[in-house]
């Protein structure tokens, strides 16, 4: 390589990024970027790849087999339900946790970020325990003829727990942060206590509340440990769709599980997309995340 | 409440009040309750033999083992990625911001899925690491491979947005005094960010012991040998050993709580010494 | 031990903007030198190319003889007092002090005994004393900008670089500690350089001051050259609350919208700018200089009551200070007349 050359890659080397004092940029980043490609991206590619050579029709031949397309109907439409759910009783949660006080908030508060901690085959077993006909919640259920556990329903049980930190959590710190003053305006403009929240709350709330919906949506139409142990798995009924994933690996049928995974990855993808998107929307209209 | 215009009336109060203690002791108290209670369904005695059974064992062995190995990764990963991400300015930043994320948005079904497809029988790279003699799937390297994908982004979650918060105003301050770069990052940088460090992997250490669907996939499920705990948890509990299945579960609950008392603990004393801001 | 500093054709630049481009300055052994200028002028980028913090894009700087441009900042040895202290938090007031000294190989390490005498000495100098336990987040302001100050002092600097030091205090704190940064400076004799935008306290506390301008040094001077000899147009309406007012020359004589005055010098022909402070016009004792102005706004600051006045209709209005008793109102005409004219001709 010529001088020439060797002084025009240092310089555009060089410019990469800003200059800084702080040392470490080099060796640290390298780092960061080739981890993340070994352990995420080239796996992940090879996922994209399996599903390239099946083509565009491939994957849609397999993602509408009745049985797929069963299970994905399952996982979308009740993890919706479940964020659904979650949107109205997390606001309401978050609401409370930050806005009054009463005995035991502080554990209470500590105890949302369970389904974070938990593992999903604990929980799993203990909500299958909960809700079967025989457990605490499901007998009080069972004389009216109604079954949770091993139905559609307990998939619904298993989602809401799953997602239920996500909207808690993204919309506790914006209220927090809520100017009050803005309320106590609202207040002295001749605003019922009503209306302030319908109008000025509730609306300043609704970025990062549709961020956490968006979030536990997200995480609920991928999960299967919790959902598995409760859901009875009945093909065409109360399968999910990583089930579905798992069963295709065990008969081998790998090109099965890339088609399906690859539909879950673009649920995903969108959602994600439209997480950035309000965030982004949220930044520009109120000034903040 | 200190206002009475800034508060809703008393009925109104009471029953949002009502409805979260009832949802929240619905969807969390009770499974955790339920978890300890089945255990312990018929006795002590009962619930401390679930402990000798052999492929129990096993399973803890594995799970300290996979957790042994994957946190210290994610650790150096997340604090360097947290280095370069929060220190400096450089294109394509917010993508690598978004992909460290990428893992949260997959299923954990798919992230065991992709190295199967990896390294299995019939993947990419099988049939040459098979030439090498070398099993990862239904072995514990894909164990860990899958644990470390899963639980990849927790630390550098962590750390970016407190580091970022903190600026650079403090590095260059012991760089002008005459520290050298790793000097400065041990006496300025790490000690800023130490209990955010500490909660980071104690968060990745339990999701690294807990992690159910992505290790599924590529264990096998070969008592004794590649089962972790959550998998032991599945197989006693399809055997109707409820007691042993919740016997396991106990264990990881008991983790579960240690995390957050640890967390409501760390908030509580250190509240500026974690990120304001934290999405999980 | 005070050492020259010099910047030879010195230029920075982020990405595409320009915040630094050829600029040249020289800082005297011992002197006490104020950058000033408005925001995004390009004095912090200065300062921060002399501590090392930022690598120019071109250009040299030197310390004393030396060639300090490629001297990485651990080994330039400045002090560097951080616009919002950057104190360690985890660390106690001692501890921050100590730092410069505890990191040095241990070869050039002082002994502890020596260390903790030489952070005595500095609290004693920041008028501190018995602090030293306290964490920065248990100080005011004031007292947390006087341990950035001793810990930069600590390692012996061979220049003392201050970034907006008293930025972030109230109005009596800063006066406060701008009297006691003399005070040390004179004790201490470090060159010292200051960044700030407050240009009554660059006048008040240095010895010379640097305007900046769009990356560039316009003048440097003693604060009586900046104030009474300003040498271009900017400095001129930069410093000493002037207003510009378009004027139209020839010879020794301007016209200032319909009054015609006279001017000590000869300017050349053609539109120009005169620079009017408010010490500059005067009651007018002389009824044939006289111009008659409308007093359109009085108000009380301080000893004097300030009135602004339109000279003629059309033209930015000037202030004037008058005397506290003196009884002009608002639509009054006032017969002024200029006693010191600051005129800049458009070439």
């Amino acid at each position: 390589m010529s001088v020439a050359a060797l002084r025009g890659w240092t310089s555009s080397h060089r410019s990469f990024r800003e200059p800084s004092a702080l040392p470490g940029f080099g060796i640290t980043f390298g780092f960061a970027v080739s981890y993340l490609s070994l352990i995420v991206l080239l796996p992940l590619a090879v996922l994209l790849a399996r599903a390239a050579d099946l083509g565009l029709d491939g994957i849609w031949r397999v993602a509408t087999t009745p049985r797929v397309l069963a299970a994905l109907q399952v996982s979308f439409f009740i993890s919706a339900a479940a964020a659904l759910v979650n949107a109205v009783f997390g606001s309401i949660a978050a609401w409370v946790l930050v806005r009054y006080e009463f005995p035991g908030k502080r554990l209470l508060d500590a105890m949302i970020d369970l389904p974070f901690a938990l593992p999903t085959a604990v929980a799993g077993i203990a909500l299958a325990a909960l809700y079967a006909t025989n457990g605490w919640i499901g007998s009080l259920f069972a004389p009216w003829g109604i079954k949770i556990a091993f139905t559609p329903w307990g998939i619904l049980i298993a989602l809401i727990f799953i997602g239920l930190p996500f909207v808690v959590r993204t919309v506790q710190p914006v209220l927090q942060d809520l100017d009050r003053e803005v309320e106590e305006a609202s207040a002295t403009l001749g605003a019922s206590r009503a209306q302030t929240v319908f109008r000025v709350v509730l609306p300043a709330l609704l970025p990062a509340l549709l961020t956490g919906v968006a979030l536990a949506f997200a995480r609920a139409v991928g999960e299967y440990g919790s959902v598995i142990f409760i859901a009875g798995n009945m093909p065409f009924v109360s399968e999910i769709a990583p089930l579905l994933i798992v069963t295709k690996l065990e008969e081998f049928d790998y090109a099965g599980a890339a088609a399906i995974a690859t539909v879950m990855l673009a649920i995903s993808f969108l959602a994600l997309l439209a997480i950035n998107g309000l965030q982004a929307y949220s930044r520009r209209r109120l000034g903040h995340a | 409440m200190r206002d009475g215009v800034l508060t809703e009336g008393r009925p109104v109060r009471w029953t949002l009040l009502g409805l979260t203690l009832v949802f929240l002791a619905l969807f969390l108290v009770l499974p955790l309750a339920a978890v300890f209670t089945e255990a312990l369904r018929r006795g002590v005695g009962v619930f401390l033999e679930a402990f000798a059974d052999p492929d129990t064992q096993a399973a803890i062995r594995l799970t300290l083992l996979v957790a042994a190995i994957a946190v210290p990764l994610n650790l150096v990963f997340g604090v360097s990625t947290a280095w370069a991400v929060a220190k400096f300015e450089f294109p394509g930043k917010s993508l690598l911001v978004t992909l460290i994320d990428l893992p949260f948005s997959v299923s954990p079904v798919v992230s065991g899925l992709v190295y199967v497809l990896l390294f299995g029988a019939k993947g990419l790279l099988g049939p040459l690491v098979d030439d090498w003699g070398f099993k990862i799937i239904f072995a514990v390297p894909g164990i860990v491979l899958a644990t470390v994908f899963v639980t990849f982004p927790f630390i550098a979650r962590e750390l970016i947005p407190l580091m970022h918060e903190q600026g650079t105003a403090e590095e260059e301050a012991a760089l002008t005094l005459g520290a050298s770069g790793f000097r400065t990052f041990l006496t300025v940088t790490l000690p800023n960010v130490r209990w955010a460090l500490l909660y980071g992997v104690l968060l990745c250490n339990a999701r690294a012991m807990g992690e159910f669907g992505a290790v599924s996939v590529v264990s096998g499920h070969i008592r004794g040998l590649t089962n972790t705990m959550p998998l032991q948890v599945e197989i006693l509990y399809n055997e109707y050993n409820f007691v042993g299945a919740f016997a396991v579960s106990t264990l990881l609950a008991g983790l579960a709580l240690v995390t957050l008392g640890a967390k409501s603990l760390l908030e509580w004393r250190y509240g500026d010494g974690l990120a304001r801001t934290r999405r999980h | 031990m005070a050492i020259a500093i010099r910047a030879e054709g010195l230029a920075k630049s982020f990405g595409g903007t320009v915040a630094v481009s050829g600029l040249d300055l020289a800082v005297e052994p011992g002197e006490l030198l104020a950058l000033l200028g408005p925001s995004g002028s390009g004095k912090t980028t200065f300062l921060r190319l002399v501590a090392g913090l930022e690598s120019p894009t071109a250009g040299r700087i030197l310390f004393g003889d030396e060639d300090a441009t490629h001297l990485s900042v651990q080994d330039r040895r400045v002090g560097f007092v951080f616009q919002h202290y950057a104190l360690f938090r985890h660390l106690t007031v001692a501890e921050n002090i100590a730092y410069g000294l505890r990191v040095r190989p241990r070869r050039e390490r002082p002994s502890d005994a020596d260390i903790k005498r030489r952070v005595a000495d500095l609290l004693d100098l920041v008028q501190l004393p018995g602090l030293d336990r306290r964490r920065p987040a248990q100080l005011s302001g004031g007292q947390r900008q006087r341990v950035a100050l001793a810990r930069a002092l600590a390692v012996e600097p061979r220049v003392l670089l201050l970034d907006e030091p008293f930025g972030a205090l109230d109005a009596k704190v800063r006066r406060d500690l701008r009297r006691w940064l003399r005070e040390v400076h004179e004790r201490t004799g470090h060159t010292t350089l200051f960044v700030t935008h407050d240009q009554e306290e660059a006048l008040e506390l240095a010895d010379r001051v640097a305007i900046f301008d769009k990356g560039g040094v316009e003048q440097v001077g003693t604060p009586d050259d900046i104030l009474d000899r300003p040498a271009t147009p900017f400095v001129a309406g930069f410093v000493g609350e002037a207003v510009r007012v378009p004027v139209d020359a020839a010879g020794s004589w301007i016209r200032i919208g319909d009054h015609q005055v006279r001017t000590p010098g000869e300017n050349a022909a053609g539109p120009a700018e005169l620079f009017v402070r408010p010490g500059d016009l005067v009651p007018a004792t002389d009824p044939a200089t006289a111009i008659p102005a409308r007093v359109i706004a009085v108000r009380r600051g301080g000893a004097a009551r300030r009135a602004e006045l339109l000279l003629t209709e059309g033209l930015p209005a000037v202030e004037i200070d008058l005397p506290a008793g003196h009884c002009a109102r608002k639509g009054d005409v006032l017969p002024v007349s200029l006693a010191t004219i600051r005129l800049f001709t458009s070439r």
